[in-house]
């Protein structure tokens, strides 16, 4: 009886030990070289898995910083420039600060200001409804307001508005992923500089149309009428397509385009009220 | 036995209200709208300035590539402004106003409503005549007929298919045009057969139009070229490649066009017009509208100038009903809801359907039980349930693969689906999202 426990597991063993020979030399033959370092860069990122930086998650990410050698062009948005240091000191390389950005929503057309025209019943998906016709209002540009951005968010950063029937950022919960960019079929979301204590000023309308086309669907479309344009110091408003655009690298947040549009279509946020603020935004101006 | 397609289909509630009603001429028009893309393919190029004096039947705007069409004024008067106008889509399309002044036609057009049986030109003249008078696909797909008629290269039409069988409920022009104009329909026949040079042809007639089918047979009595095919009644059995394989028994291979199996199939309206183009010199400027709805007081077919808005007729056909909750340009299976009815009446339009509100509403959404019924309807022989999933989740790579471009958007799985899935919604989406990235690749 003990003898043939003894030579099963004597038998078992052999087994075991030919069989680990084996498989010894077949993973030094099959080995895959992975770089330690994408382990170590792939620690170092947030893991939100969000897809901002523009590769298929954090993994793939942390490869191609590795494998490049140099971070040009590459960001995570979630992790922000300490993330990027991190990633930096970790390749042995120097890396440029990024100004932190965030999504800024370019509709105003609340049902006040842009009536509806027609209704719309079907899926509520703006992908769909914007393949099926220009929308419920007159604005063919406007926000459709079924929440593909709400949906495309993974950080709880955007809520529509039940009221205004628009969507909301949240600056605190926002990190510029991107990813409600590429949900809005009417391309109304744009990432913008980020200002000290989230101070915006942005032309909150996309309608392409002449002046008084888009005046009637929309009482705070922007016409293209050049006002902001002329009244800019700092060049920078531009006019193209009946539209006006802020580019937000050179807007030194000083207000005038505001109080010129004959519209409201430019639209300030986080600022103090008026006249007090006038000297004491000054500093903060210089430091842009 | 009756003939009909093998895989899927749903049958509608017919609800053809219009069908005894004889095809009245609709008033004039004050202006219209004639917008310049109304094909599939590029849009025409205008060649009339602000002011100048038109004539019915006269080209306002030229063809601008090969898949494209000729359009003509279909008043006389002066030209107003050219703009954009409203469109179904609610996207604003360019096109010419005309103001209406008179009604005066192209000295060309034969204006008598005399038969002309006799056909004189050879199969590339027919062809030349059908290109400059504009003609596309009346059906609805608007796809230039002349693009249709010249096969690429290797490959040879052997039958002539004519589609007479207005499947869509409510519509009843097709059925309405062969009542009243059989003869002509007739000679149409002749011409397309003389045009793709072929001896067989067929007009495919579902057999709830038994006087359309009669009216046919008689006229066609002691000939065999031409012959008339009753079908079984099924939707979406106007469709081209249901229709094929109702009536030859052949398959239109996946992603291939119907010449491949050696089949051209258009429309009764299409025939019509061809016989108009090329027996009376009249291009495409008219066509017959179905105005209906259930609550419509008085559902009618019209005969419509191109470019007239879509409230005259309305208007002509009992004006809007209380109830209405939707009005729709085509039938109620592949229509499009609009949003603005000062839309013009363009090549396309084959009715107008008004739904009463309660009809017109979505009933709500609920979770997929997965009855498969979508399945054994899609008259592709497609997973519908699958393609609005892989669409919904965005995974386009499957959605190609499990051939999602042969979709022909009939509409018949949303409309059998016991949970109302908007099921064709997504699957649309699908296909322009795997259209572009088939697109994109290619170049």
């Amino acid at each position: 009886m003990s003898t043939i426990i003894i030579y099963t597991i004597l038998t078992l063993s052999m087994i075991g030990i030919l069989s680990a020979i084996i498989l010894y030399f077949v993973a030094q033959k099959f080995k895959v070289y992975e770089d330690p370092r994408i382990d170590r860069v792939e620690a170092t990122l947030p893991g939100a898995n969000c897809g901002g930086c523009g590769y298929a998650g954090c993994r793939a990410f942390a490869d191609v910083c590795v494998s490049r050698g140099e971070l040009a062009n590459l960001f995570c948005p979630v992790g922000g420039n300490d993330c990027m240091s991190s990633v930096a000191g970790i390749l042995g390389i120097e890396t440029t600060k990024q100004d932190p950005k965030v999504a800024v929503v370019r509709c105003n057309g609340t049902c006040e200001y842009r009536p509806k025209t027609n209704i719309y019943d079907g899926t509520m998906s703006c992908a769909i409804a914007s393949s099926l016709y220009a929308g419920d209002t007159g604005c063919q540009y406007g926000c459709l307001g079924c929440g593909d951005c709400e949906v495309s968010c993974e950080f709880d950063a955007l809520h529509m508005n039940p009221l205004t029937g628009l969507p909301e950022i949240d600056d605190e919960k926002c990190i510029a992923c991107g990813a409600c960019v590429k949900a809005c079929p009417k391309t109304l979301i744009e990432m913008r500089k980020k200002a000290p204590k989230d101070r915006k000023i942005y032309v909150s309308c996309r309608n392409m149309d002449k002046g008084a086309v888009a005046r009637k669907s929309c009482s705070v479309a922007c016409i293209g009428c050049g006002l902001c344009q002329k009244e800019c110091k700092y060049d920078a408003i531009t006019i193209a397509s009946n539209l006006a655009f802020i580019d937000s690298d050179k807007c030194k947040l000083c207000r005038k385009c505001v109080s010129v549009c004959p519209t409201n279509a430019i639209i300030e946020l986080n600022f103090p009220p008026r006249k007090i603020v006038a000297a004491e935004i000054k500093p903060e101006t210089s430091e842009n | 036995m009756i003939k009909t397609f093998k895989i899927g289909g749903v049958h509608p509630a017919e609800n053809k209200l219009s069908a005894e009603k004889a095809i009245e001429v609709l008033a004039l028009p004050k202006s219209v709208f004639i917008p310049v893309g109304q094909h599939i393919g590029a849009p025409a190029e205008a060649v009339v300035q602000k002011g100048d004096q038109v004539k019915a039947g006269q080209l306002i705007a030229r063809s601008s590539g090969f898949v494209s069409a000729n359009i003509h004024s279909s008043v006389s008067g002066t030209v107003k402004k050219i703009d954009i106008g409203p469109d179904t889509s609610g996207y604003p399309k360019k096109g010419v106003y005309i103001d209406v002044e008179d009604d005066i036609w192209d000295e060309q057009i034969d204006r008598s409503s005399e038969v002309k049986t006799e056909i004189s030109l050879d199969s590339a003249a027919i062809l030349a005549k059908i290109q400059d008078a504009g003609i596309v696909g009346l059906g609805g797909a608007t796809f230039p007929t002349h693009v249709k008629l010249v096969p690429p290269k290797g490959m040879k039409a052997e039958v002539l298919l004519i589609n007479g069988v207005e499947c869509e409920p409510y519509l009843t022009s097709d059925h309405r045009m062969m009542l009243e104009h059989g003869a002509e329909l007739v000679v149409g026949v002749q011409l397309l057969m003389k045009a793709l040079n072929v001896t067989r042809a067929a007009i495919g007639i579902e057999n709830n139009k038994p006087d359309a089918i009669e009216k046919m047979k008689d006229l066609l009595a002691g000939q065999n070229t031409i012959s008339v095919m009753p079908l079984q009644v099924k939707y979406p059995q106007g469709g081209e490649k249901q229709l094929i394989k109702a009536v030859t028994g052949r398959e239109v291979p996946s992603g291939a066009l119907p010449i491949s199996v050696g089949v051209v199939v258009t429309n009764i309206a299409t025939t019509f017009a061809v016989y108009e183009a090329v027996q009376k010199n009249k291009p495409l400027f008219e066509r017959i509208v179905t105005v209906t709805g259930k609550s419509v007081q008085n559902p009618s077919n019209f005969k419509v100038r191109i470019g007239t808005a879509i409230s005259q007729l309305i208007e002509a056909a009992g004006g809007l009903p209380e109830n209405c909750g939707k009005i729709i340009n085509g039938g109620p299976m592949m229509g499009k809801a609009v949003a603005n009815i000062e839309i013009p009446v363009t090549k396309g339009t084959s009715g107008i359907l008004m739904m009463p509100e309660k009809e017109a509403k979505r009933r709500a959404v609920m979770p997929c039980i997965r009855c498969s019924r979508c399945v054994s309807v899609c008259p592709m022989g497609l997973e519908p349930f699958l393609l609005m999933t892989v669409s919904e989740k965005q995974i386009w790579e499957t959605a190609e693969n499990e051939r999602i471009m042969d979709c022909i958007e009939c509409g018949s799985c949303s409309y059998t689906c016991p949970a109302n899935r908007p099921l064709l919604d997504y699957i649309r989406l699908g296909k322009g999202k795997v259209g572009a990235l088939i697109r994109t690749r290619k170049q």
